[in-house]
């Protein structure tokens, strides 16, 4: 049966109505709330496409299902910040021309800005630490490394 | 200023002029026979300028690219060449990308063409496009055209700049209706010439310049939108049915399986299984759930790891000489010593970080497309072949999507889509999954390489042989121009069309007596295999630069000469040698032969240098990888690459050094980790575990890249160039610091451990 779940995303709520509480957290996002930001990239917690951020924490909204989500506040790439007011990393990231195709760029914001969170000034090994889990098909690691001493730099 | 009134009329008598008078009777002649209308758009001439550029009454140009970028820059790229020629402000070019209503087929992403074909093509349009505007300005001014300069869009007097007039002033509006000369192709070969001359590199303003890219900025906030992220009203989500082992086709299907899951449905027609239903999640439930009897199918394929001793003694279905001087069998005997070395090259899936996806709305009088694929065109003639309805009906709107590097599983979605929108009357959303895109994705061949040199007594190299056999690189065809092309067209029973084809590298090696060459076998599977073979990025660079340039070390070790000199010594062209000796000199290079002499034998870690060269069209590159080697682990790691990288006039430095990064770490990736993996019955790599993939731990942490200047030398191509060097400047690496020879890609800690213990 279905049931009604709410959802604070980007600092809205959003009310949808749910008929299988082990969806992923990803297809309400896309699907519900046409979100486009999360990507689907493998669905199994392998890639990062999908990432976004619940109290801060980079989260692979593929592998979450939504019954899981409680009361954590969603953040998705968007809104860490936009042209107006842009994350400094988004800032970093742009300057350093970071993407290729862009297709991994959640999985990579989010956990480069979560990182800048919990450690303002990483090390290079630090900031290759953080991004360790994550894939990119067009290569841009070393890139995202250099975006993020980038952004420390500036903070 | 004095505000220039002109007739439509005037304006396009002033064009008739560059028709008239100046054709000359070479191949471009033969062009005429050709209808210039685009088979996509009958509206659209390829021999009109207005198929190529417009100029709006706000000064806007649009420029129709007939192709795509794939996320290297080319959008921002191929806007500064026309803003030269045309002598307008960057902003003010909007670029039209790969839509088949408004670009003509210039053949989509391929061979990394982008610059030195199309970019260059629309330069000449450009020109013309100028070269008009100010022939008309000078007739109003009453001056000779060379008398007017044009700055910004803006023509004016030289010697009077207040004497001045916009382009808009003159275009308002209207088409310039002036004919450009056309090659009469369509796709990669689709050229233009016009007598507008072009400006000499010296009074480049724009290019050469490194503005940024375009599309980042919205990709950094998450507003680029991509075809998984088009809704239409009424839109289905589907997922298609593949079955557990290859070649097994659909004999019944459980409708009763799926009926608890809101509006989910099944749609089998033929071969051809998909499950459909309102929202994604529910398609996904669907795909888990629906229950289905397969045919019985015995593939029994060798599996992966005995793919090349199967290709070794497979029949050879076709053989094909591409280079050959001299006799080199007389040069082997009359040899002192001969050598000889193979080396393996492993089947790779595009394995592209989005899987396919694409949207498709079929109606009684079209069909519209939403897909990031590298070939919109092909996508359109496709479905239309496909469905079989007229090209001109189908519109396939191009966005920016996942890079597909290759004719990665983007059109074969693209196909999917189509046939379920046509069949149940709505539009439709296919997504591929992550073991789908693994398995089912048309993929690059693996290869073995034989090389084999003769060496006389005074160490110099009097035979040279080098022969790769493979499947054919097109068994499907590198685009989904056919609907035998697509994995949807073959289930449905389209008749196939496989071709023989593999092709080699060139460089300049002038050896005495020369062969080189491929040869080709026939597919494990005829009709919708999961390993059928296309074109994988830099399709025969990495397979048999691997092979030709460790077995150039071989040659070198053999004659105890440093790699640096040796290739130095039988290189002839110029930029060959440029190229080779820059990297050296960038790296540090000590000159030696290898493996070096000073290797602490009781130490784990062991270091090592390599260097690799090709030329790629007119490309020219060598790449040095300095390596650590764990020898109780068995861990390759590239500590430094060093690129030293010839691509004739650079367009935007900026931009073409982060293309060469970042394909040199995707270039690692395919040598030491990636491998697809299959056993008797189906591909077996299904997730980021079973075809692994470059992290960050795996990526070289320093990357030199050294462009060589040549603004005088044309524009050649470098999104894909540099990549193939990888692993034959890692395998030369690791003899230099362990004196193993690696014979396989990828470089595993389990071979490579193999290898030092044997
Ligand atoms: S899509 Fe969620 S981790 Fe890959
Ligand atoms: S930029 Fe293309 S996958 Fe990362």
């Amino acid at each position: 049966m279905s049931q009604k779940m709410t959802f604070n995303v980007n600092g809205h709520r959003h009310t949808i109505l749910i008929d299988d509480p082990d969806m992923p957290l990803l297809y309400a996002l896309r699907d519900d709330l046409g979100l486009d930001n999360p990507r689907f990239g493998c669905g199994l917690g392998q890639c990062g496409a999908c990432t976004v951020h619940i109290d801060g924490v980079p989260t692979r909204s593929c592998s979450l299902p939504v019954s899981a989500v409680g009361k954590g506040r969603i953040t998705t790439l968007h809104g860490l910040g936009d042209r107006k007011k842009p994350h400094p990393l988004q800032t970093a990231w742009i300057e350093e021309q970071v993407n290729q195709c862009g297709y991994c760029i959640n999985g990579w914001l989010m956990e480069g800005a979560a990182l800048l969170a919990r450690n303002p000034k990483p090390t290079e090994e630090e900031a290759r630490a953080a991004f360790g889990d994550l894939i990119c098909r067009c290569g841009t690691h070393n890139a995202a490394v250099r975006a993020v001493l980038r952004a420390s730099k500036q903070a | 200023m004095r505000e220039l009134e002109l007739s439509r009329r005037a304006f396009l008598s002033t064009s008739g002029v560059f028709m008239i008078g100046h054709a000359t009777p070479d191949a471009w002649a033969q062009a005429a026979k050709t209808s210039p209308k685009s088979p996509n758009n009958p509206d659209l001439l390829a021999d009109s300028l207005d198929a190529y550029l417009a100029i709006d009454k706000t000064g806007k140009v649009d420029v129709f690219y007939g192709a795509i970028d794939g996320g290297q820059g080319l959008e921002t790229s191929i806007a500064q060449m026309v803003a030269e020629e045309l002598d307008v402000p960057l902003s003010s070019i909007r670029m039209i990308m790969g839509d088949t209503r408004r670009t003509l087929n210039m053949g989509g992403a391929s061979g990394a063409q982008g610059v030195s074909r199309r970019g260059t093509s629309l330069m000449k349009a450009a020109a013309l496009a100028r070269q008009m505007l100010v022939e008309e300005a000078a007739r109003k001014f009453g001056a000779k055209p060379t008398d007017l300069d044009v700055k910004d869009g803006v023509i004016y007097l030289r010697a009077n700049p207040a004497r001045r007039i916009a382009y808009t002033k003159i275009v308002r509006g209207r088409p310039f209706q002036a004919k450009v000369r056309w090659n009469g192709q369509w796709g990669n070969p689709h050229d233009i010439a016009t007598d507008a001359p072009l400006k000499s590199y010296k009074d480049y303003r724009v290019i050469g310049q490194s503005p940024r890219r375009a599309d980042l900025t919205s990709k950094v906030f998450g507003e680029q939108k991509f075809p998984g992220d088009v809704r239409l009203p009424g839109m289905l989500h589907a997922r298609m049915v593949r079955p557990p082992v290859a070649g097994a086709v659909p004999t019944s299907v459980d409708e009763t399986s799926i009926r608890h899951i809101p509006g989910a449905k099944t749609v089998h027609i033929k071969n051809f299984l998909a499950v459909v239903a309102p929202k994604e999640w529910d398609a996904v439930r669907a795909l888990r759930a629906v229950k289905v009897e397969w045919s019985q199918s015995n593939p029994a394929f060798p599996t992966h790891r005995e793919i090349h001793a199967h290709i070794r003694k497979a029949m050879v279905t076709q053989r094909t000489i591409e280079k050959e001087n001299g006799k080199v069998e007389e040069g082997l005997v009359k040899a002192a010593r001969v050598i000889s070395g193979e080396y393996e090259y492993p089947t790779h899936s595009h394995a592209s970080m989005g899987p396919g996806c694409a949207v498709v709305d079929v109606r009684a009088n079209g069909a519209t497309i939403y897909t990031s694929t590298q070939k919109p065109h092909y996508a359109a003639d496709g479905v239309a072949d496909l469905l079989n309805i007229p090209r001109e009906s189908v519109h396939v709107v191009w966005m920016f999507g996942t890079g597909s590097y290759g004719r990665n599983d983007q059109g074969d979605a693209t196909a999917d889509a189509a046939v379920l929108s046509k069949a149940l009357g709505a539009p439709v959303r296919v997504q591929w999954m992550r073991e789908e895109s693994l398995g089912w994705d048309p993929k690059g061949t693996a290869s073995v390489n034989f090389c084999k040199a003769g060496i006389d007594e005074k160490g110099e190299v009097i035979a040279y042989e080098l022969i790769s056999r493979g499947f054919s690189r097109e068994n499907v065809a590198t685009n989904e121009g056919r609907a035998s092309g697509t994995l949807a067209g073959q289930l449905l029973g389209a008749k196939l069309e496989p071709k023989n084809t593999f092709n080699i590298p060139f460089a300049s090696y002038t050896f005495a007596n020369n062969r080189v060459g491929w040869e080709t076998i026939s597919p494990l599977m005829d009709r919708a295999s999961p390993l059928r073979s296309t074109h994988l990025r830099d399709p025969y660079g990495p397979p048999i630069l691997f092979g030709s340039e460790c077995f150039m070390d071989e040659i070198a070790v053999a004659v105890d000469m440093d790699p640096v000199d040796f290739r130095l010594r039988y290189l002839t062209h110029p930029r060959d040698k440029d190229a080779v000796r820059i990297a050296a000199e960038k790296a540090g290079w000590r000159k030696r032969a290898s493996p070096r002499k000073d290797i602490d034998s009781a130490s784990d870690v062991v270091e090592g240098r390599g260097i690799a060269y090709r030329r790629h069209f007119d490309t020219f590159i060598a790449l040095v990888a300095e390596v650590r080697v764990n020898r109780r682990s068995g861990v390759v790691e590239p500590t430094r690459l060093v690129c030293a990288h010839d691509v004739g006039l650079i367009i935007n430095p900026e931009t073409l050094r982060h293309v060469i990064e970042r394909q040199l770490i995707y270039g690692t990736s395919r040598t030491t980790v990636e491998e697809l993996a299959w056993d008797r019955n189906m591909v077996t790599s299904i997730d980021w575990n079973s075809y692994p993939v470059l992290h960050m731990r795996h990526a070289p942490p320093r990357i030199d890249i050294h462009l060589i200047e040549r603004p005088e030398a044309a524009p050649s191509g470098a999104a894909e160039m540099a990549l193939g060097l990888v692993p034959a400047a890692m395998g030369n690496a690791v003899f230099d610091a362990t004196g193993v020879r690696l014979r396989k890609i990828p470089f595993t800690p389990d071979y490579v451990k193999t290898m030092l213990n044997t």
